[in-house]
């Protein structure tokens, strides 16, 4: 164990902290004690001389036109198919009309690529109710047991696969992985984010203070202009043709002035003028904080991942691509990391300090001066733990963000060996009573560990809501 | 999509000429095409039959991933369409010494579809032109009743797993009264089973009398007989009366009863749903025997292009080529299940073992393994034997009959099960069992079967549609029951119940911690599980739940 680590929990210890809840920590610095090396398929860490197993392949997965002949189709994104996602949403607006349950889902939120190449790809998907048998019941590991055949002594392990499927094979869905451009990603993050306020009438927000951007102009009749123009500016021109005659002496300044004896000069004659203009936009600035603490191992990474690419997209979408988005993950240090794909694949390992990833938010904001160009919003995906259990460094680092920030989310998503009961950052904040103060500034969302795709735009709405 | 060419066609009539030598059976006309990306495109959606009926989820990318049993094939990709004349798909640029592999293996599928009884039903049909007609149908209806014809596909294709093939396949297989009256029928059939519901001991002690009176009667002996059930069971003749002018109800044909006996769509108005349910039926009936068949209808077509490939004259000079793309299609992998490999490898040891007459009641009495090993009677009857089995078998009882402890071990089976690693996220893969009949299980366990839902006729009246699920060790999957129900009810017109089995409770075993790398996991405990009997009730389009 890191010896600052092994510090610091003594000094928990001797602060008289809940042994209990001590050894969960222990546990967790101990686990998890490894580094934050990317977590994902390409390098999930195999054991040498054990056989890896790309894809297990069930008896209805083969046929003859993609086993024998090799024959595959490029899955085709939906667009090939469809006329437009315009119109399947438009489909399943009208089901709720009539009755019905909608029945379009957002299929694959993230296709992680390196070199800043990520994708957010939206697929609509459906499913086919019937009743069908469910395998998974026993809530074990998913799947089950399949054939083999070769060498082996019953117990013996003979290959390792990979939990995440690989790019290009498996549920290969939505646009491949070619060499896309950012603009693709922007392109599809933008349809999510259409789709999740059309689909899930999430809020709009408010335009706030506008901002400096150099990519649109507007045209307006704001510029003067002597002799024509568009709209003649009468208050203007009237001074104008006093300065003129006032120079000429027939306008003496202590009597009363006779408009008769003015002398009107085309020249004086001022107008407004249609010209171009610098339009201001509102400009957004999302930091995405993530634990990633061993903690956070599973299924509370995923439900904050992908509600940070929802909100990543749905604020693209409202923002009409003026958002720029950092990434900070935390265990009891924080770091800013380039892009999604590190962000997204970081395993996790370590303890953890909310603080920490707050403080250094508040740092690159004063460093930058970002707080003068654009809205902030911060989200803060955790599970809840929090090796400061008070709250006694988190909570000024909080204030001092809620100073400039438009908007404060934080999720806690439950983990199930947690106690159950309320976890240490949802007490703090509860207790500091900034959620009541300051609702518009501050929100918090607290999902178990069943959390679905609806549940996960709910606690959207609820962070982002007005 | 247009034909292949007439060179390839010959290779093809090359190929029926030798098949048919072979001992396969089918039909003259077949029909090739050649499909490009594009093709597929379209085709595999709409599970490689052109003429299918539109539906805007064959557009939108569908989830597999909650129900594991799917009734349309999961892989469309299916090279050989089951109709008149049988249609297959082919590749652009296939050389012809692949094409000659192909056709035979197409040839196999054709003789498989054309002969397994399984498919009985769809012998007397042209589906892809029975496929058109519904196209056109449902365009029809779709052009006067708009999206509300959608609704109505769904609400039938949620339904389309219940539609008791095997009720039609009995239908179709009853066997020829030989002087047996309706009469003895109605009593041994429903009388006693349905109605007296007496049990087996009882059941066999009255054929046993029958069979008596009738021996000892002679012609007179069937009245003998009923003399004394009308004196047992005084309603017998009035309830005999009734029963065989009834007809029949489906109940385990939910869409049939449906179509029978739905007071919404029996209204004037609704009338044109009863078309759509039909051919939502046709559809799903037709594809029953496809997916009950996988592991034999590809082994037996891989089992046929191996044999007649290696006898072919023409592809001299391609043997290296061919064992390539075989091996690559048949190879058993290392973890995983390949309907070809397995069903080939079990047609080839069926045969061996029918050559050597090990199926026979003197094999069966063999104990000592040494014995049994050097058993061979030379009976020869190995390729008839094989054809039987591939004219009445399925999937199931194809490998529960004839995978036996002899094939696993040859072959080197196993039952592969995985855990966990978290920390390294990735699934570890281990030899599980090597035992036949855990193998069995296994295979059992991935193969189609939807559930057990019948139609309770005396809980269904005017005000609700009773549905049962008669559970088998699996509950149904939770979140598709609301939907599936909804559409149910708008198709009844009226409340609908589903009784079903749920779990209650499960006590997980401790969780332990992975073992080291390269060590054998330790198996996890069973879960303990307690079941409940639960009702569901869609209302109004509202769902409640209660407990039995």
């Amino acid at each position: 164990m890191d010896p600052r680590l092994e510090a610091y929990l003594d000094r928990l210890q001797a602060a008289g902290a809940d042994p209990a809840r001590l050894a969960r920590l222990r546990h967790e610095a101990v686990d998890g004690g490894c580094d934050h090396g990317p977590l994902d398929p390409w390098s999930a860490v195999f054991t040498p001389g054990v056989d890896v197993l790309r894809g297990v392949a069930g008896i209805y997965d083969q046929a003859d036109l993609s086993w024998i002949q090799a024959l595959s189709v490029e899955n085709g994104s939906y667009s090939v198919r469809i006329k437009s996602l315009d119109d399947l949403m438009e489909r399943d607006k009208r089901r709720e009309k009539d009755g019905f349950p909608r029945k379009i889902r957002i299929g694959k939120l993230v296709k992680p690529g390196r070199g800043g190449r990520e994708k957010v790809v939206v697929v609509p998907t459906t499913v086919e109710e019937k009743f069908v048998h469910d395998p998974n019941f026993r809530e074990q590991a998913e799947g089950g047991g399949s054939g083999g055949s070769g060498e082996g002594e019953e117990g013996e392990v003979i290959g390792e696969q990979p939990v995440r499927p690989q790019p290009g094979e498996g549920d290969g869905a939505g646009p491949g992985q070619g060499e896309g451009s950012d603009h693709e990603m922007e392109s599809n993050a933008y349809d999510l984010g259409k789709i999740l306020t059309e689909q899930f009438s999430l809020p709009n927000l408010q335009n706030k203070g506008k901002k400096r951007s150099l990519t649109r102009y507007n045209y307006d009749l704001t510029d003067r202009h002597r002799g024509f123009g568009q709209l003649l500016d009468k208050k203007a021109t009237l001074k104008q043709i006093i300065r003129t005659n006032l120079a000429l002496g027939r306008m003496k300044p202590d009597e009363e002035p006779d408009a008769t004896g003015f002398l009107v000069a085309p020249q004086d004659k001022i107008y407004r003028i249609l010209s171009r203009e610098k339009d201001f936009e509102s400009q957004a600035l999302v930091f995405f904080l993530r634990d990633y603490s061993g903690s956070m191992s599973g299924k509370p990474t995923e439900m904050v991942v992908s509600q940070h690419v929802m909100i990543y997209s749905w604020i693209l979408y409202q923002y009409g691509g003026q958002v720029e988005s950092r990434f900070v993950l935390h265990d009891t240090e924080a770091k800013e990391v380039p892009d999604f794909y590190t962000y997204y694949n970081s395993r996790v390992a370590g303890g953890t300090r909310v603080a920490a990833a707050f403080r250094l938010v508040n740092e690159i904001v004063a460093k930058e001066n970002l707080a003068r160009d654009y809205n902030i919003y911060v989200f803060h995906g955790t599970d809840g733990d929090d090796w400061d259990s008070e709250g006694k460094e988190m909570l000024p680092e909080l204030e001092k963000m809620m100073g400039y920030a438009s908007r404060v989310g934080v999720t806690i998503a439950q983990n199930n060996h947690g106690s159950g009961d309320e976890t240490e950052v949802q007490k703090y904040l509860e207790k500091s009573g900034l959620l009541k103060e300051k609702p518009h500034l501050l929100r918090m969302d607290v999902m178990g560990e069943d959390a679905n795709e609806g549940r996960i735009i709910e606690g959207i709405k609820h962070l982002i809501g007005e | 999509m247009e034909l292949i060419d007439q060179h390839a066609k010959a290779i093809m009539e090359g190929c029926k000429e030798r098949a048919r030598d072979a001992g396969l059976c089918f039909q003259d006309e077949t029909l090739e095409y050649i499909v490009t990306n594009r093709d597929l495109l379209e085709l595999s959606p709409k599970v490689m039959i052109p003429t299918m009926y539109d539906y805007w989820v064959h557009d939108v990318e569908v989830l597999k991933g909650k129900g594991r049993y799917e009734l349309y094939p999961s892989n469309p990709f299916e090279t050989v369409v089951n109709t008149r004349p049988a249609i297959s798909y082919y590749n652009d640029n296939n050389p012809d010494w692949l094409n000659v592999m192909i056709f035979y293996h197409v040839l196999g599928h054709i003789d498989f579809f054309q002969n397994n009884l399984y498919f009985r039903h769809t012998w007397d049909d042209d589906f892809t032109g029975q496929a058109l007609a519904d196209k056109r149908v449902i365009a029809r209806l779709r052009s006067e009743h708009g999206r509300w014809v959608d609704y109505v596909i769904e609400f039938a294709r949620s339904l389309d797993n219940l539609v008791d093939f095997h009720g039609l396949l009995s239908d179709l297989h009853r066997p020829r009264r030989d002087g047996v009256s309706t009469r003895v029928d109605y009593y041994f059939d429903v009388f006693l089973q349905e109605r007296k519901k007496v049990r087996i001991n009882d059941y066999v002690k009255e054929i046993e009398r029958y069979n008596v009176c009738l021996r000892t009667g002679g012609a007179e002996g069937e009245e003998i007989f009923f003399g004394e059930v009308n004196a047992r069971y005084p309603e017998f003749a009035a309830l005999f009366e009734k029963g065989d002018r009834e007809p029949r109800r489906h109940t385990r044909d939910v869409l049939q009863f449906l179509l029978d006996h739905s007071p919404f769509l029996a209204n004037e108005e609704n009338r044109w749903m009863q078309d759509v349910l039909q051919v939502v039926r046709e559809t799903s009936l037709y594809f029953q025997p496809q997916i009950r068949t996988k592991i034999m209808n590809e082994g037996w077509a891989s089992y046929w292009h191996e044999t007649l490939f290696m006898q072919d004259d023409r592809i001299k000079g391609h043997e290296v080529d061919f064992a390539r793309v075989n091996s690559a299609v048949t190879a058993m992998p290392r973890v995983g299940l390949n309907p070809y490999a397995l069903g080939m490898r079990l047609f080839y040891f069926i045969e061996e073992g029918a050559d050597k007459g090990r199926y026979s009641l003197d094999f069966d009495f063999l104990r000592d393994a040494d014995q049994r090993r050097e058993f061979d009677r030379h009976t020869g009857n190995g390729r008839n034997f094989i054809f039987a089995v591939r004219e009445n078998y399925n999937d199931f009882l194809f490998v529960n009959t004839f995978v036996e402890q002899d094939f696993i071990d040859r072959n080197k089976l196993f039952v592969a099960d995985k855990v966990m690693d978290e920390q390294r996220m990735v699934w570890r893969w281990y030899v599980k069992s090597r035992r036949a009949d855990d193998y069995k299980a296994m295979i059992r366990e991935s193969l189609y079967h939807p559930p057990h839902i019948t139609v309770d006729v005396d809980k269904t009246g005017e005000d609700t549609l009773y549905l049962v699920h008669h559970f088998e060790g699996m509950p149904l999957v939770g979140e598709f029951i609301q939907n599936t129900m909804l559409g149910l009810e708008f198709l009844w017109g009226g409340k609908v119940t589903l009784e079903t089995t749920e779990v209650k409770s499960v006590k997980k075993p401790d969780v332990k911690q992975p073992s080291l790398p390269g060590m054998a996991p330790d198996p996890e405990p069973e879960p303990e599980i307690t079941w409940q009997r639960v009702r569901y009730v869609m209302k109004d389009r509202k769902l409640g739940k209660g407990v039995v």
